[in-house]
């Protein structure tokens, strides 16, 4: 049976109202100056170590965002957990927010579809964080520029630019993990703890599990483990079981996009080598088809989580 | 059933799994009434107006609102009606004027209209100068208020009322009551529920008593009161006076009288025999110290009605539970 009406009346309207409840909430302002002072940091750490050691290199520019010096980690790494921070700190009380406000049979009593509430609620945490986001990589860019005096080249903004735009889609995983918390628990608090501990989860552990799991399943080959290696069909099932982590997928494209040199995602034999020139590095293009996997992998899992949630969402007792 | 309905029910029912939370009920409201559903809590009355809002689904029966089905028409209803929840909530970071404002964005207003429109229906509410003030520093009574307000300026043929005196003191729901009778002299049809028997009583037109999910009784509060109370009229009398009794149990139209203290005594008639207890009383050269004659009052009813079928009530309750 068809629906009366669009699903989608109402959906600028909620949008823009969470979008300036955010730009203007005392959380995204802490958020945004952590974000900042960390990539200043970080930046920082990386041109320092990149005046000392570097004689040549093609893609000087993209060694901002990767290079470490210690003790700080690089400037990927601190967004690789950052960003669900932020994606989790915007989206945890989205929905119970309202219930225990008692504003949600208020706003649903109005001629609205919950799809727009839920969808508009998603949309304006996207976009507060696509805006940081772009404002901290015009800023690292600029810095970059200023600091090294060395000009990027087009590969390296279009490089960097497609970084931009994966960590904005690992932002939305989170996002949508966060809303789909925030709709299934009544108390904020549980949410937020929940999806934090999740987050932590995937994050750190769950990378150290998956080769724990792999080697029960598969045992290792002895005849591998005597030369040193790795059993191939260990490694495989490790990679296969690590790849359910967002984490593990956005680390893996970061690794294609800003490291031209990548060739490979995986375990690869070396028959599959023959003719490579190592340490040779690729067109823009092949490095974003490596990693056009892990992309439409962590795009399908926002978009998996976002339903789930509208699901939910759909079905639930709008009574206090 | 009312010829002029704005809504009809007929055996509308709502299970959780096997638990049943409204059962087969059936009323109609007509234009311009104002209907209250009264009964104790968990009795079924908001996830009845939840089913008439299309906000929750119907598990049987049917219900239109202003003709149209909420459950295939949700946005043709909620545009022409206004909700009230139980213990109403706002944008506390908000002022009284941009909770409205979204909301009336939300309806789809263009911007000269609803900028007339909130005016309007601040100013009837009482809280135009309070318009931005932030909810945060609202009573409970003012956010009540503010929630009428929101009615108001949607433009709603139909008000459905949750609740909208709990908690508040006597002069706030009596300022509240006064906002309710004037919607209905607009032509608006109000629809109130209620666990607080004795307030609404003085608003409302018709009243459902809902016990266990069911409507036990319906009808116009005098009616009721006939209907239960059983006919003719309950006389109180406090005198002094030997064979008082005697003497009263004589007086035309009197068909009992009953102890029911020292000195104190009850009188059963099919008219008001006030008059003439007085004159009898006086003749005996007694000391009157009251009379009174009982108004049918909802809670007498209520109480009355339940007591005389305990074991339907336990039944219910029993099935209810189930």
């Amino acid at each position: 049976m068809q629906r009366e009406g669009s699903a989608f009346s109402g959906l600028g309207v909620v949008m823009l109202k969470e979008l300036s409840d955010h730009l203007t909430s005392i959380r995204m302002r802490v958020l945004e100056w952590l974000v900042v002072l960390i990539a200043l940091a970080a930046l920082y750490g990386a041109i320092q170590q990149i005046k000392d050691t570097t004689a040549e290199d093609p893609f000087l520019f993209l060694r901002l965002f990767t290079t470490s010096r210690d003790p700080l980690p690089s400037f990927v790494s601190f967004l690789s957990f950052l960003v669900p921070l932020m994606a989790i700190g915007l989206g945890f009380d989205a929905v119970n927010g309202e219930h225990n406000r008692r504003t949600l049979s208020r706003i649903l009593s109005q001629p609205i579809y919950r799809d727009a509430l839920l969808f508009g609620k998603f949309l304006a945490g996207l976009v507060t964080l696509a805006i940081s986001l772009i404002a901290l990589w015009l800023l690292v860019v600029g810095l970059g520029l200023l600091l090294i005096g060395i000009p990027p080249g087009a590969e390296e903004i279009a490089r960097s630019f497609v970084f931009l735009l994966v960590t904005i889609v690992y932002a939305g995983v989170w996002l949508a993990l966060a809303l789909l918390f925030s709709v299934v628990f009544r108390s904020a608090a549980t949410a937020a703890l929940i999806t934090l501990g999740l987050w932590l989860l995937v994050t750190f552990i769950w990378p150290v599990l998956s080769g724990a799991l792999a080697q029960i399943f598969i045992p290792p080959d002895p005849r591998y483990t005597a030369l040193g290696l790795q059993t191939p069909a260990t490694a495989q099932l490790e990679q296969i079981l690590a790849r359910f982590s967002p984490s593990t997928l956005y680390a893996e494209i970061v690794v294609a996009l800003l490291d031209p040199t990548t060739r490979a995602l995986g375990p690869i034999y070396l028959s599959q080598l023959q003719g490579a020139v190592l340490g040779a590095p690729l067109p823009f293009g092949e490095s974003v088809l490596i990693a056009w996997p892990q992309m439409v992998g962590m795009i399908a899992t926002a978009i998996v989580l976002f339903v789930i949630g509208y699901v939910i969402f759909q079905r639930q007792e709008v009574r206090a | 059933m009312i010829a002029d309905a704005v809504i009809e029910a007929h055996g509308l029912t709502k299970t959780y799994g096997s638990a049943v939370a409204v059962d087969h009920i059936s009323f109609s409201v007509g234009r311009g009434e104002i209907f209250g559903l009264l009964g104790p809590n968990g009795a079924g009355k908001t996830t009845t107006i939840l089913m008439m809002l299309g906000l929750t689904e119907i598990s049987e029966g049917d219900v239109r609102v202003l003709g149209f089905n909420p459950a295939r028409e949700p946005l043709s209803v909620k545009r022409r009606v206004g909700y009230l929840p139980d213990t109403v909530g706002f944008y506390d970071n908000l002022t009284a004027a941009d909770n409205l404002r979204y909301t009336a964005r939300l309806i789809g207003f263009r911007a000269m209209e609803r900028e007339k429109r909130i005016a309007a229906a601040l100013d009837r509410v009482g809280l135009a100068e309070f318009a931005d003030k932030r909810v945060d520093t609202f009573s409970r009574g003012m956010r009540q208020r503010l929630g009428l307000a929101e009615i108001v300026m949607k433009g709603a043929q139909i008000a459905i009322l949750d609740e909208p005196t709990s908690g508040l003191d006597p002069h706030a729901t009596a300022e509240l009551l006064g906002i309710i009778r004037g919607f209905k002299t607009e032509g608006v049809s109000v629809l109130l529920s209620s666990h607080l028997l004795e307030r609404v009583q003085s608003v409302c037109d018709r009243v459902a008593l809902f016990h266990a999910g069911r409507i036990a009784l319906m009808g116009s509060v005098p009616d009721l009161g006939r209907q239960v109370l059983g006919g003719g009229y309950v006389v109180d009398i406090e005198a002094d006076g030997v064979g008082l009794p005697e003497r009263l149990a004589l007086i035309p139209g009197v068909s009992g009288v009953e102890k029911t203290g020292i000195g104190k005594l009850r009188l059963h008639a099919d008219r008001d025999v006030r008059p003439e207890a007085a004159a009898e009383v006086v003749a005996m050269q007694g000391r009157l110290k009251y009379l009174g004659v009982q108004e049918p009052s909802l809670e007498a009813i209520y109480t009355r009605y339940f007591e005389a079928k305990p074991e339907q009530g336990a039944q219910e309750r029993t099935r209810h539970a189930a």
